[in-house]
């Protein structure tokens, strides 16, 4: 790790300007960032914490959504929407472990956009919108890519707004030695329509099985999507599983996601 | 009643206290005033020629001692190895250089080119960063068969990457090979063992140490073996007497083999600290570990099994590729050899047996010893072949081991080995009581009810522990001898320290070393300390691996022991006015046979350090004893493994859901602690069966080069096991009648996870699928369901 500078401001408006700085960067619960640091592949002159910005962290229910601050853990989402959104916090309650979860945070995730993280497949099937300290961005405009988002250079994700779905789960099918998804699926079932959401497959990140949500919308159980396939075109090969072996998962979990959910 | 005290009771571990406190003392806790901190720079192309290393900025930079670099090295001697194979031909192995560091060329990724010392470990590692090697990259070579057919070399002066082609036994092979022309029904199974990285959980560490007033060297290091370093440090490399190289393993965290070698890491401490008169530390971080440290197997097999119409075995051809790596690690060449073409028998009748070993050097990591070392890989392919002949052949796979079993002892097989001792049906019964074999088909319908395919496999083992006679193994090509020493030292008021050669890096020695000694002598435990680890207090000793230390270390604490016994029996003669012949001890205490007449044991402890009343013209004082224990013959541990897996057939995951264990280990001293050598090496069996294996792209980068992509096993990915030693034929040429423990979990569980995942693909319709090379991960195992 090389030296950098520390700050922890405490205000929104404080951590934006620490961010304005030449090779600052934003930290979340450095749960990719700091590994990243020690094996001094980063070395960033500064580090903005934003642990302890006021009105960050927490789960609260606004109407029909609902909102996690940006620096809230796994943990906390895990335990504080349980009862409001269930697939959401079981999603949460299987990142990593313990350590991880208690450490790491939604808005860190989803700004990292690991194309292995679990949050992404949840915000991209809920149809969540990332709310940042100068604009709301609708999940679908949101990921860019492997480890790529549309935030701009110090942008900070302060809230994340998930409508709530009338059924929804994730199923995960994890890589063995990381225990990040191989392929993980989220399913959300709305009034308006079902939205499949996929991570851990796609070469291009996650992103939405549009088939699978015209067969689910018209019956949402696992036998819908049966009739599908997937192409391994795009998808992911490494040590761990080949292109075609990430497509057959697609299917899997989707419907594993579907049978949870029902 | 299980006893509360002595051999065969369950005694907690005493040192599992300061382990399990944070109050362990390993190698990185040890700090010496003034030490400086080694960075090493290394290749990060897995073959290249080396055309120079550039310093100048990095040695300008703050805090920075020295940087070394290969020239350096130039005047010591090579890292040496330990065992020298003689081949087919009767030609010695091609045995080429191994410098401490890198000189004119790289040889994998990994291999150590500079290091950078300096005041602060950040200093060294900054300064690393500057130093600029000059490498003009060459094609590597990473396959085997690619390695001995043109394939570049490796080392370019030995001009050949065959390092040799070992017959085993030659004189068979036509007879081998007629009596698999000739039979009724040839079973042939290719397969690969996979490459391991063993991962203790302690990174490798050194510390080296220098004293300028009397001229002495000190190295501590995380090793299974201090006086085998000191030795090949000492001797081959840096030309230290052993009178002035101290050489300290304290506690070691986890070796599984890869810790019983001589590292460049621990000469270059060494020697830097002579160089700049103070103290340096290098400790490994957990990703250099995966490219420095030696790995294991990493085989290429065909095997082929040849049976008449009975099902008798009537011959077995082994044809095996064994990596090397970039350098023959110090006892790399005896594991495809002697740790392996001699367990070809199995626990079989087999008349006709040939091995043929090709050991390769390519551009990845050196490979040597990894827990069970040549012994998993015979027992692997032995045992998988004989479950795809009983498919083949329509037979019931234990009823065709049955018959085939080896029921008289001795048993000299046809591979140059002599079974003391053993009973494999005995296992093989305790194995289906515990494993619940007639309860399987109901399980089966209970999986097939939740959509999961069900599997049964299972298979025997016998490995050769106790390593080894000595001129045995001499004979074989060691460069070492493998005897054991101990030195027991009572004290005047009645407690013992045994000085041991053995050395404990988890195996609880602290605890069952005493086990034995309160045994004999009738006292308890807690009077027994038990001293290893030190060159300085131990008496010369080859170390631990191979299940080895209570067999063959703990025979010669039991010789010194029945010195010190026959001695104190004399003085407790003296005093007691009878004669010795006549004085008996037992619970610690000498009588006179047929008398009222004793002593305690105390008594006489004191009596050999005040020796008033003493027989001083017959006898010396003190009562401390040294024992040298060189074995008769290998012991043979055997037994018999089932393993019952669920396969999800939609992602081809693996879940162990049963695994029993029924294993032959002779007598046993504690029992906790052999089923927890048991269940650790069933753990590893099984990350080698479907999780573990280390991966090398194209360009000779390790692919598997952290946690991240490489797949150690977890809590919970492992079953309770139920595991069973009660089956005990006691090993016929030790005191103790012991056989080893350390291993067997790791040689005998790959086989019967991969047959059990087999037989579940087969039951399922799968009925194409016989073989699926390890680690069976979910990806591999849906591949091969998919046709």
């Amino acid at each position: 790790m090389y030296a950098f500078e520390l700050e922890r401001p405490k205000t929104l408006d404080a951590a934006k300007a620490a961010l304005a700085g030449d090779e600052a960067q934003a930290l979340g619960g450095g749960q990719t960032l700091i590994p990243t640091l020690k094996a001094r592949l980063a070395s960033p002159a500064k580090l903005v914490s934003l642990a302890a910005v006021e009105g960050m962290s927490g789960v609260k229910a606004e109407g029909d959504q609902l909102v996690i601050g940006g620096a809230t853990t796994h943990a906390i989402v895990a335990a504080e929407a349980a009862l409001t959104y269930p697939g959401l916090a079981d999603l949460a309650s299987h990142i990593g472990d313990p350590a991880v979860r208690n450490r790491g945070t939604i808005g860190g995730s989803l700004a990292n956009n690991d194309p292995s993280a679990c949050y992404p497949a949840a915000v991209l099937a809920s149809g969540a919108t990332i709310v940042t300290d100068r604009r709301q961005i609708a999940a679908d405009a949101f990921f860019d890519g492997m480890f790529t988002t549309v935030l701009d250079e110090g942008e900070i994700i302060t809230e994340v707004r998930f409508p709530v779905p009338q059924a929804g789960a994730y199923a995960k099918f994890v890589q063995p030695a990381s225990r990040f998804a191989l392929t993980g699926v989220f399913v959300a079932r709305f009034s308006e329509g079902v939205r499949v959401a996929v991570t851990g497959a796609s070469e291009e990140g996650v992103f939405r099985w549009t088939e699978a949500e015209t067969a689910l919308s018209g019956n949402f159980a696992p036998e819908a999507v049966d009739g599908l396939s997937v192409s391994p075109d795009g998808m992911i090969g490494d040590l761990h599983g080949t292109p075609a072996y990430r497509a057959n998962l697609v299917k899997v979990m989707t419907k594993r996601a579907v049978a949870a959910a029902s | 009643m299980p006893k509360d005290h002595g051999i065969g009771a369950s005694t907690k571990r005493r040192e599992d206290v300061r382990f399990l406190t944070g109050k362990g003392r390993y190698t990185d806790d040890i700090n010496i005033n003034g030490q400086a901190y080694a960075w090493f720079v290394r290749s990060d192309v897995a073959h290249g020629t080396l055309n120079g290393v550039d310093t100048a900025d990095a040695a300008a930079m703050p805090g920075v001692l020295r940087i070394f670099t290969g020239a350096d090295f130039e005047a010591v001697g090579g890292i040496p190895c330990g065992w020298q194979v003689t081949d087919r031909k009767g030609e010695v192995m091609l045995e080429p250089r191994h410098p401490v560091l890198a000189h004119g060329k790289v040889r994998h990724v990994g291999d150590p080119i500079a290091v950078v010392v300096a005041e602060t470990l950040e200093q060294a590692r900054d300064a690393a960063e500057a130093v600029v090697p000059d490498i003009t990259e060459l094609e590597p070579v990473l396959d085997m068969k690619a390695a001995v057919q043109g394939g570049p070399l490796v080392h370019d002066e030995i001009g050949s990457n065959l390092c040799y082609d070992w017959g085993f036994v030659e004189e068979n092979k036509e007879a081998v090979d007629a009596a698999i022309k000739g039979a009724h029904h040839v079973t042939t199974l290719e397969l690969v063992n996979n490459r391991l990285i063993a991962n203790p959980m302690e990174p490798r560490v050194a510390v080296g140490d220098y004293a300028q007033h009397d001229d002495s060297s000190t190295l501590y290091t995380t090793s299974q073996n201090p006086h085998v370093i000191r030795l090949l440090m000492g001797a081959f490399v840096l030309g230290i007497p052993e009178h002035k190289l101290r050489v300290v393993a304290p506690d070691v965290g986890g070796g599984f083999g890869t810790k019983i070698f001589h590292y460049a890491e621990e000469a270059f401490v060494t020697f830097a600290a002579k160089e700049l008169k103070r103290a340096v530390k290098w400790t490994a971080t957990r990703s250099e570990a995966f490219i420095s440290d030696a790995h294991g197997r990493d085989h290429v097999t065909k095997i082929e099994l040849a049976l008449d119409a009975d099902g008798h075995f009537l011959a077995l051809r082994t044809d095996t590729y064994a990596n090397m790596g970039a350098y023959l690690s110090t006892f790399a060449p005896s594991v495809p050899t002697w740790l392996h073409g001699t367990l070809m028998a199995g626990n079989y009748k087999t008349p006709l047996i040939y091995v043929n070993v090709k050991a390769v050097f390519t551009n990845t990591v050196p490979v040597d010893a990894y827990r069970g070392a040549g012994r998993p890989e015979a027992t692997f392919q032995l045992e998988r072949v004989i479950d795809k002949a009983a498919r083949e052949m329509g037979v019931d796979p234990i009823e065709l081991r049955r018959k085939n079993f080896i029921t008289e002892f001795p048993y000299a097989t046809p591979v140059a080995v002599e079974y003391d001792t053993g009973d494999y049906h005995a296992t093989m019964d305790k194995l289906l009581e515990i494993a619940d074999v007639a309860g399987f088909d109901a399980r089966l319908a209970k999986s097939k009810a939740n959509g999961k395919l069900r599997g049964l496999g299972m298979n025997c083992y016998i490995e050769a522990c106790g390593i080894a006679p000595s001129n045995l193994v001499g004979q074989l090509g060691a460069r070492a001898g493998l005897y054991e020493s101990a030195t027991v030292r009572v004290n005047a008021t009645g407690g013992l320290v045994v000085m041991t050669g053995s050395h404990s890096h988890g195996q609880g020695h602290e605890t069952s070393f005493p086990q034995v000694i309160a045994e004999m002598i009738g006292i308890d435990e807690n009077m027994v300390e038990i001293v290893h680890g030190d060159t300085a207090n131990t008496p010369m000793g080859m170390g631990t691996y191979g299940s080895r230390s209570l067999a063959v270390g703990g025979s010669a604490m039991v010789r010194a022991t029945e010195k010190i016994i026959a001695k104190a029996k004399k003085i407790a003669a003296h005093i007691l006015e009878a004669s010795d012949a006549d004085i008996e001890l037992k619970d610690g205490s000498f009588t006179v046979a047929g008398t009222d007449k004793s002593l305690a044991w105390g008594d006489v402890c004191l009596a050999a350090y005040v020796p008033h009343n003493y027989p001083l013209a017959d006898l010396e004082p003190g009562l401390e004893e040294t024992a040298f224990y060189d074995p008769a013959n290998f012991t043979y541990p055997s037994g018999a493994y089932a393993c019952e897996v669920e396969v999800d057939p939609e992602t081809g995951k693996v879940t162990i859901e049963r695994f029993a264990a029924a294993d032959d280990f002779g007598n046993i001293v504690n029992p906790m602690i052999v089923d927890g050598q048991v269940h650790g090496g069933i753990a590893q069996g099984i990350g080698q069966a479907l999780m573990e294996g280390a991966s090398y792209d194209e360009a000779g980068q390790l692919v598997s080069g952290s946690y991240m992509d490489y797949t150690m096993p977890r809590a919970d990915d492992l079953p309770f096991y139920t595991v069973d030693h009660s089956c005990q034929t006691p090993c016929t040429h030790n005191p103790l009648g012991v056989k080893g423990c350390g291993e067997a979990g790791a040689i005998g569980s790959p086989p019967s996870v991969v047959n059990a995942v087999v037989d579940a693909l087969q039951r399922a319709g799968h009925t194409n699928v016989t073989h699926i090379d390890m680690p069976l991960s979910p990806a591999r195992v849906w591949a091969a369901m998919q046709g």
